[in-house]
């Protein structure tokens, strides 16, 4: 169950049974929601009216989707600071995300958080926050109380490769590999730490998986710009954290397209070259299951079309209703610390 | 009058230590919320984290009652996680300075977390950390940084001073909806006292009029922690002199009991803070800046702040000895603030008496 094997082989099998039309409609659309929420936050920036840091997945929305995918009802969530698209595929509201980004009343955290404070605690989404590494223990004690409890559920922790650095990860691997925890863990590394290369930050040919395998975690390695490959490896991965087998991590090599913080491209400051950005521009995991699409399910035009134009009438929705939405009122207090 | 009235006739009192009145406190909200779970290095150990946790493992099971990796930082991750997911924990570090390498978790995130997502995840978490003295703790065993804490909106901290306030304020503590660090000086454990019996609560928040309070008082004196009892030792010696002081413990820094101390001060004019920590940028700073800011025009002199000096703690006996302040100090400092001399046998050490325990029944190690 380990290593890039079980994860070609997991995919391969997938394939080979030929994953439901539904669910490859359903990864599709969870992928074209996460990038047309953040191609709109793209275009709406300059305005000048989200007035808080955004850090933006575009190019790299296939683990939310596959991972959203394998989890059920009631199963939770946590992020670190580029959380959007592991929030949005959760189904979390799209309302409170674009109203909390304004810095408004109705946003989902009553605009004291911001776009790296994502929570919707009714769809599981149980919080994001800026600090890497930080939320992985929190994650792990939301697992523990599963555990305690044995209410069945299962808890997925995004985190990238910058936040396998953190004296936290290696700690609450070892916890939840001691407590078999139904805790899953979802590394998207993306290269890049801010404008650190891996090269800088982690030893050459040390695997992140390798960690989590050095605690006994079970582990899968694959790629991260495949949908069905993700939907495959997390619902493995699901399965045995549910069935008590303990944790399980998932490593999934992806990219993003933009720069670390903020709407625009950054290839030209020099910390990464313009070929690598286009080789994987190259493997943009919406344009490679939309051919799939076409492909296996002869899926046309239209259809791609009336998708988007669902989702974006429903974006711009959203948009429309955060800009027309109130400032919260100005009374904080320090009662408004406590509970 | 003191502030006795927690003492109430109707609940009967056993005497005990300050030890087992935190064990009690626990014992009850384990026994009364099966949410709440204990976790600490050594909590289920043999010894029980100086027999503050003593038979909780056997009486309600390891999962209730749980030690746990040498990871703090991760594991006050876990109880935060536990704690927005419906549990009350419980986490215990067997001193302040070990739990230093949490403070992420306990500043960015417990401290936060109810504000930062508008007000709608509270987090239910007591931490439990012990202030080391004494027998050579030296300067990784013993710092007393309730500053720290209290400095960050979001926690609460507490630091009794009695046995009573030890059940007390640790229930109180664990059925606050809020992170609450309970800290413990390692020299009260062995501190005996009449403790009421049952779900025995003492507020969050509430300062407690120790001694004095007749009106005759010309100084105050507030004390915190194991400072609170050399503060009664120093109004038990400025009584000898025949001067009157009102001793408060303070027992809860944050939120600050304010009312008490300007109550106080109103009375009596003149202010010794007595601190377990470092003077500077301290909670006695902060008892001095509400007096000065809120009741200047009260105030005879300026007030005196008493604590440790700006250097670590030294290991050696030779050097521990004069770090610590004692009550000979607080009523040095009252005696000047009242114009009155001092005479240097005040600060003479009884025969036997040896300053780097708190009786001669404490012998470490630990």
């Amino acid at each position: 169950m380990t290593s890039a094997s079980a994860a070609s082989a997991g995919s391969a099998a997938a394939l080979a049974n030929g994953p439901d039309p539904e669910l490859l409609w359903r990864l599709y659309r969870l992928m074209l929601y996460v990038r047309l929420v953040e191609e709109k936050i793209v275009a709406l920036y300059p305005e000048q009216q989200m007035r808080c840091p955004v850090h933006l997945s575009i190019g790299q929305e296939a683990p939310a989707a596959g991972v959203a995918a394998a989890l059920r009802p009631g199963d939770q969530a946590m992020s670190g600071h580029r959380s959007h698209g592991h929030y949005l595929a959760m189904d979390a509201d799209l309302d409170g995300m674009f109203a909390e980004i304004y810095g408004k009343a109705p946003g989902c955290a009553r605009g004291r958080g911001g776009s790296m404070h994502l929570i919707d605690r009714a769809k599981g989404f149980l919080g994001a926050v800026p600090i890497v590494g930080s939320t992985i223990p929190i994650a792990a004690g939301a697992a523990f109380t599963s555990k305690l409890r044995g209410d069945g559920k299962v808890t997925v922790i995004y985190l990238g490769d910058g936040a396998a650095e953190t004296g936290v990860f290696h700690e609450t691997l070892n916890f939840a590999a001691l407590k078999k925890l139904p805790l899953l863990f979802v590394c998207e590394n993306n290269l890049y730490s801010v404008y650190s290369p891996m090269e800088v930050r982690q030893p050459l040919g040390r695997p992140i998986a390798g960690i989590a395998r050095a605690h006994g975690v079970a582990t899968w390695e694959g790629d991260g710009n495949d949908a069905v490959a993700v939907w495959q490896m997390a619902s493995e991965a699901v399965e045995a954290c549910r069935a008590g087998h303990g944790p399980a991590f998932l490593e999934l090599a992806t990219y993003r397209w933009r720069e670390h913080c903020g709407p625009n491209f950054d290839n030209d400051i020099g910390y990464r070259t313009v070929e690598e950005y286009e080789t994987w521009r190259a493997r943009d995991p919406l344009a490679r299951h939309k051919a799939l699409l076409q492909d296996r399910l002869g899926a046309d035009d239209a259809a791609f079309a009336a998708l988007e134009g669902e989702l974006q009438a429903r974006i711009d929705a959203a948009v429309a209703k955060a800009k027309a939405a109130a400032f919260p009122v100005d009374t904080l207090s320090p009662e408004d610390c406590y509970a | 009058m003191p502030d006795d009235a927690h003492r109430s006739a109707a609940v009967s009192t056993r005497r005990m230590t300050f030890a087992q009145g935190l064990l009690e406190a626990q014992a009850i909200a384990l026994e009364q919320d099966p949410s709440v779970y204990l976790m600490g290095l050594g909590a289920p150990d043999p010894k029980g984290i100086f027999g503050t946790t003593s038979g909780l493992l056997q009486r309600f099971g390891p999962e209730r009652v749980q030690d746990m990796p040498l990871s703090e930082n991760a594991m006050t991750g876990v109880a935060v996680g536990s704690a927005i997911t419906g549990m009350r924990p419980i986490l215990t570090h067997q001193r302040v300075d070990f739990a230093l390498v949490a403070m992420e978790q306990m500043v960015n995130q417990a401290a936060k977390w109810f504000f930062m997502f508008g007000g709608q995840v509270p987090v239910p978490l007591t931490i439990r950390m012990i202030v080391g003295r004494g027998w050579g703790q030296g300067p990784q065993h013993s710092q007393s940084l309730q500053a720290w804490f209290a400095h960050v909106p979001g926690l609460k901290v507490v630091m009794p001073a009695t046995p009573a306030d030890a059940k007390g304020l640790l229930l109180s503590a664990i059925e606050d909806d809020n992170p609450v660090i309970c800290l413990e000086h390692r020299w009260l454990y062995g501190l005996a006292d009449e403790v009421p019996e049952g779900p025995y609560r003492v507020p969050l928040g509430k300062a407690r009029l120790m001694h004095g309070g007749g009106g005759k008082a010309e100084v105050t004196l507030v004390g915190l922690s194991y400072m609170s009892l050399e503060a009664l030792r120093a109004a038990e010696i400025l009584a000898e002199q025949g001067i009157e002081a009102e001793v408060i413990d303070l027992r809860s820094v944050r939120p600050l009991d304010e009312a008490t101390i300007l109550d106080s001060v109103a009375r009596t004019g003149r202010l010794v803070v007595a601190d377990t920590a470092h003077v500077r940028f301290g909670a006695g700073a902060e008892v001095v800046s509400l007096v000065v800011e809120q009741a200047f025009d009260k105030l005879k002199a300026a007030p005196v702040r008493i604590g440790l000096p700006d250097f670590p703690t030294p290991t050696s006996k030779a050097l521990s000895d004069s770090y610590y302040p004692r009550a000979p100090h607080l009523v040095a400092a009252a005696l000047k603030l009242l114009g009155r001399p001092v005479d240097p046998e005040l600060f003479a050490v009884p025969e036997g008496r040896n300053l780097d325990q708190p009786d001669s029944s404490f012998t470490g190690p630990f």
